[in-house]
């Protein structure tokens, strides 16, 4: 009885916080794909197929720097993963990596990087088990990102 | 000419949602411009601050990354597509961060200006180099011009391991120390002249013999080793502690008028081990002190070792990794080998052995030897010496040094017959009969007490003169020079 009077979020804002659905599988393709390589982080990419994210795309990792600070897919990884949202009837959406031992929040450097309109799913993975996991949005005007709303299927 | 530009989904938001858009332009540069003219908003996902290409831009024309073409004034023929490719980059946050760096302050960006117009160093390798630490072992002939430039770059932290104290047979090569140190602790010695070099250096000074007891210990953070030691013993630590760790050693060595230099223990790459995996016999290589080193020599690898410690910081440029440099100052001529890791090596291959350090003085087998040779041995002392030389004592005295040695100082009435030889020569000795006791020396004891061991076998008794030609300097006659 006590919640209708704290100030929580109202409904104007809550229809403005985009919502990603992810389907079980894909959610623990990410999650066992960060427990793999951990202490190193992980990346994919978001393939949606009727505005659900029915496949994560695991890719390789080519940063030049420390793998367990970075990611990076290349142009030829970004063709790869676009070429295969096509194939499944479906758009590339976005990217996931890991945060090894870190919070799953962008971090400076993910902000450096981003691109607008993507979907950025962040799962920390703690001493190699999969933890939190997180969905961002670049602002327009790159000052931040925005969170998003994750959801996947539940109960049984 | 109109030029077709592809644009990637997250950009098309931009572009009233079209994969496509009809550019001007003669150049790359101009059909860009021409695309954020009409498309304003895409500018500052395009381009960074500075009116760069933000570096995960990646624009190709046709199949070509422009970046392997003529960059923006890459030219473009009728029908070219321009294509934005996105490349996805990102990380965990940086709390315990390789790559923030510290800032430079308008003091250093001054000093460092030569590397700041250097695109391979700029403001941010400059700024790696000062977050930047190598620990140099031994401040003597590699690590002087080592550690000056390595202050002199802005290496943020300089480590030196010495225990030794400033001598005057230094002076020509160990350019870190100068006449007024002589008898300083050389610690003291360096830290003084690097600060007054670049006082934002940090100079650690750790007076300690290294062991196997303290080294992993001294390692632990350092970015880059430099070693700059004179035995063998040192060198093997030095190597196994460095792969154990995973600390890139920059390696070094001299020797009368040659040098080497690689770098070891990188990932995937060779170590010490895998291009010596075994130490001379001892006594085989002399040292610098038996065997004489040109003093420049030292400048030139000691300066190899400090080029490749700043290429491993800066994460550039092609470094010595799987090369093992060779120089002969006196012929002037560089060679070079190549090496490669031996996935039999007890420290750095596939299945290593040696997962510990172990006792190096035992491995190189010095300590026994040294043990055996001055306890085996008979000895004088100079003051002995000379009293039966003022007596008029019978004493046949020998001195096993090279000719060359024998220039420099003696003894008086001694024969010279340097220890190589010694073993055809033996015959030259007086007779027992003769009833003249035999006095073996050299510059500091150890080559005649091997000389001793040897007459020994030959039958002939004879005493070692402690200290050598160094002790009858120091302690009876003065007038001659030490070496």
């Amino acid at each position: 009885m006590v919640e209708q009077f704290s100030p929580g979020p109202t409904a104007s804002d809550a229809v403005s916080v985009p919502v990603t659905t992810l389907t079980l599988d894909a959610l623990e393709t990410i999650r066992a794909h960060g427990a793999e390589t951990f202490p190193d982080e992980c990346c994919g990419a978001l393939i949606e197929v009727g505005g659900v994210v029915t496949q994560a795309f695991k890719m390789e990792n080519t940063t030049g720097g420390s793998a367990a600070r970075r990611f990076r897919i290349g142009p030829d990884g970004y063709r790869l993963a676009d070429k295969r949202a096509r194939e499944a009837g479906g758009s590339l959406v976005g990217f996931y990596h890991s945060h090894p031992n870190e919070p799953a929040r962008p971090s400076a450097y993910d902000l450096e990087h981003a691109w607008p309109n993507l979907t950025y799913v962040i799962i920390s993975v703690r001493n190699g088990t999969p933890a939190d996991i997180t969905v961002w949005h670049l602002r327009d005007d790159r000052s931040g990102y925005d969170e998003g709303e994750l959801k996947w299927p539940t109960g049984s | 000419m109109a030029h077709r530009v592809l644009i990637p989904t997250p950009l098309r938001a931009f572009t009233g949602q079209k994969d496509a858009v009809e550019v001007d332009g003669g150049t790359v540069g101009e059909a860009l411009a021409s695309l954020t003219s009409s498309y304003a908003d895409l500018r500052k996902h395009l381009y960074a601050d500075d009116g760069k290409l933000r570096h995960f831009v990646n624009i190709y024309v046709n199949d070509d990354d422009i970046r392997y073409l003529e960059r923006d004034a890459t030219a473009l023929k009728d029908g070219d597509v321009i294509s934005i490719v996105p490349s996805v980059a990102g990380g965990a946050p940086v709390s315990s961060p390789p790559e923030v760096y510290p800032e430079l302050s308008n003091d250093e960006i001054q000093r460092y200006s030569r590397h700041l117009i250097l695109p391979e160093v700029g403001i941010d390798g400059q700024r790696k180099l000062k977050a930047g630490k190598v620990l140099c072992i031994g401040a003597g002939g590699l690590g002087s011009p080592a550690a000056l430039y390595l202050a002199a770059a802005g290496v943020g932290t300089i480590g030196l391991v010495d225990f030794d104290s400033v001598d005057a047979s230094n002076l020509q090569r160990q350019i870190l120390h100068s006449t007024s140190d002589v008898g300083r602790s050389k610690l003291q010695s360096a830290k003084d002249r690097l600060n007054a070099l670049n006082p934002e250096v940090q100079v650690k000074t750790y007076e300690a013999r290294l062991s196997s007891a303290n080294a992993l210990d001294l390692f632990k953070g350092y970015d880059v080793v430099l070693d700059g030691t004179d035995n063998f013993a040192t060198r093997y630590l030095v190597n196994d502690a460095c792969v154990l760790l995973g600390i890139p050693n920059a390696y070094g060595s001299i020797f009368r008028f040659e040098g080497q230099a690689s770098v070891f223990a990188t990932k995937n790459g060779p170590c010490y081990r895998c291009l010596y995996p075994e130490p001379p016999p001892p006594g085989l290589v002399p040292s610098c002190a038996e065997g004489g080193v040109l003093g420049v020599l030292p400048g030139v690898i000691g300066t190899i070792q400090a080029t490749e410690s700043i290429k491993l910081i800066l994460g550039a440029g092609s470094t010595l990794v799987g090369r093992l440099l060779l120089y002969d100052a006196w012929a002037m001529r560089f060679r070079e080998l190549k090496l490669r890791r031996d996935p039999e090596c007890p420290v750095c291959g596939d299945h290593p052995t040696l997962k510990q350090l172990i006792d190096y003085e035992e491995f190189c087998g010095v300590k026994p030897v040294a043990a055996a040779a001055s306890a085996a041995v008979p000895e004088i002392t100079v003051e002995e010496l000379k009293a039966k030389i003022d007596a008029k004592a019978p004493i046949y005295l020998l001195d096993v040094r090279e000719p060359h040695e024998y220039q420099i100082a003696r003894i008086p009435g001694a024969t010279l017959i340097p220890l190589g030889q010694l073993g055809a020569r033996y015959g030259e000795l007086p007779p027992a009969s003769a009833g003249k006791e035999v006095i073996v020396m050299c510059r500091s004891g150890a080559r005649s007490a091997k000389a001793v061991t040897l007459l020994k076998e030959h039958g002939i008794e004879g005493k070692n003169l402690q200290g050598g030609v160094l002790a009858w300097s120091d302690r009876i006659d003065p007038t001659q020079p030490k070496y």
